[in-house]
């Protein structure tokens, strides 16, 4: 089976609920292990590489959590199955440039992704959707505490869990929230909230985590400090930061509707005429109109858009996911024309924004 | 003041960022500053730079020629890298590595989640050693009666724990 057979629909994976899922889209807690005794993945010779993943695989396979997973090796990937993983946040995009010697282990309701030899020999991750941290978390520590019983990570007393990078030391946790927050960026709050954010030591990420834009006013919350704290603290600081986060969203929303109902239904009135007219279009500029059309499903403007289309909409517009239906390889120039094809025909049937 | 990555230009760019009660302050040019993705403050993270940077100078000044025997990592492949070689090159780089855990983390020593067999054989040595304290005490004390039940629990352990794993 393909990785594109075994994946769940967009359509499937949009409807999928979780708490607070107006502004939490998911929540994901992933913990960095190494195997006792190897050397680290990005230092490793290939050979090297290939025994760390040769032991790790199939005892990943072996988990009861992982019955009738897609275990692949990447070289076995292409380079369009690879965009549609990172498309589907289930693997990084420095993980998307792996080959042999490198490998993922997925599960067959897609909450659980285990990548070997990405930065370090296991980034095992628990996938929600909604705000669930406390759920991911506990999942993924069943995973580690069953795989601690089939090899020996690298783990000091002192220093914890040994990573390829020192800021993954200690825990090897990071735990992550992805929101949708264009309330915060509409009424020019989102710097200050990351700012305050930052001072509490949690770092603020773009779409596709590390180095990459807020675009569709999607950003990434996690910790970056993963030692001398406990993991359950770690969750709860950022359950903490998370809900403020959220309330200051709504906030945002209803003083914007409040103070100025121009400027959002301009805003939303614009993306509905753009993403339903348009016959050229990046995904860039897609995802930032989309999110437009997701606060107003949110805010009631659109009766016969549900927001599941919408997120439906913000995965099969992904570049790798419009040219998994074309047989033929696109330019980016045509794949504009076909997002922009797409759009029109999803869009036809939802009339206007209605201003209340 | 110049810029502390190319260390030729001048530095126009001052960061500073505080976590709980620690300052970290870095100044950069800003050609440095663009490079590093300093000008888009969601994909920034002044950990991620203070990496390549303070890491790989107190590890300079700790040991410039350390090569690591397990791996045959060096310093100078971490300022290449940001990345270590192995779990080894923890102990073999300790010195330079310790004031960058320092800024980098709210502690320096792990609390948390413990693999199963070593918690398992910690608490086996931990109960041990107050057995044996209590041993001592009845022995000084001329308790024998109580000594010697102290004896048979602690010779009962070891037995019981013949398949315990050992760290």
């Amino acid at each position: 089976m393909t990785i594109s057979e075994f994946l769940t629909s967009p359509a499937d994976t949009a409807r999928r609920e979780g708490p607070y899922n107006k502004i939490v889209l998911s929540s994901r807690v992933r913990l960095a292990r190494n195997v006792k005794g190897m050397p680290f993945p990005g230092w490793a010779k290939k050979p090297d590489r290939v025994k760390a993943l040769d032991a790790v695989r199939p005892a990943v396979e072996s988990l009861p959590q992982m019955s009738d997973s897609f275990s692949e090796s990447m070289d076995n990937l292409t380079v369009l199955d690879k965009n549609i993983l990172v498309e589907r946040h289930l693997i990084s995009r420095e993980h998307a440039a792996k080959n042999a010697g490198s490998g993922l282990v997925l599960n067959r309701e897609e909450s659980l992704c285990v990548m070997i030899n990405e930065e370090d020999h296991l980034r095992m991750q628990a996938l929600r959707p909604g705000l669930q941290l406390r759920q991911a978390w506990h999942a993924i520590d069943q995973v580690d505490s069953k795989l601690e019983k089939k090899m020996e990570f690298a783990f000091t007393p002192a220093l914890g869990y040994l990573t390829a990078c020192p800021t993954n030391v200690g825990t090897g946790i990071r735990v992550s929230a992805m929101l949708h927050l264009p309330g915060l960026v509409l009424a020019e709050q989102i710097n200050q909230i990351i700012q305050a954010v930052n001072k509490l030591g949690l770092a603020v990420r773009g779409l596709y985590g590390e180095g990459t834009e807020a675009l569709g006013n999607v950003f990434q919350v996690s910790n970056q400090m993963t030692l001398g704290e406990t993991e359950n603290d770690i969750v709860e600081r950022l359950n903490k930061v998370l809900a403020q986060i959220i309330e200051h969203e709504e906030n945002a929303r209803s003083m914007l509707l409040e103070k100025k109902p121009k400027t959002v239904y301009n805003h939303i009135g614009r993306a509905y005429g753009i993403l339903a007219n348009a016959h050229s279009i990046s995904s860039k500029e897609t995802l930032n109109l989309l999110s437009l059309m997701r606060l107003g499903v949110d805010l009631g403007l659109f009766t016969d858009l549900e927001r599941w289309q919408v997120d439906e909409l913000f995965i099969t517009t992904q570049p790798a996911h419009l040219q998994r239906v074309h047989s033929e390889k696109l330019s980016a120039e045509e794949r504009d024309l076909f997002r922009a094809d797409m759009l029109r025909e999803r869009l036809r049937q939802v009339s206007r924004p209605k201003i209340k | 003041m110049l810029c502390c990555i190319c260390k030729e230009r001048e530095a126009k760019v001052h960061l500073t960022q505080i976590v709980g009660e620690k300052m970290q302050k870095v100044d950069l040019c800003e050609e440095c500053a663009k490079q590093k993705g300093v000008n888009d403050p969601t994909g920034f993270s002044l950990a991620d730079l203070l990496l390549g940077l303070g890491a790989s100078q107190e590890m300079e000044q700790a040991a410039s020629d350390l090569k690591c025997p397990h791996c045959g990592f060096t310093q100078a492949d971490f300022k290449k890298a940001g990345r270590l070689g192995c779990s080894e090159c923890y102990v073999t780089f300790r010195e330079g590595l310790e004031g960058l855990l320092k800024s980098m983390h709210k502690g320096t020593r792990h609390v948390g989640k413990v693999p199963a067999a070593l918690q398992q054989s910690r608490d086996f040595a931990e109960r041990l050693k107050s057995l044996q304290k209590k041993l001592d005490k009845a022995v000084a004390d001329e308790d024998f009666e109580q000594a010697a039940l102290v004896r048979d629990e602690m010779k009962m352990m070891r037995e019981k724990s013949g398949s315990l794993p050992t760290s």
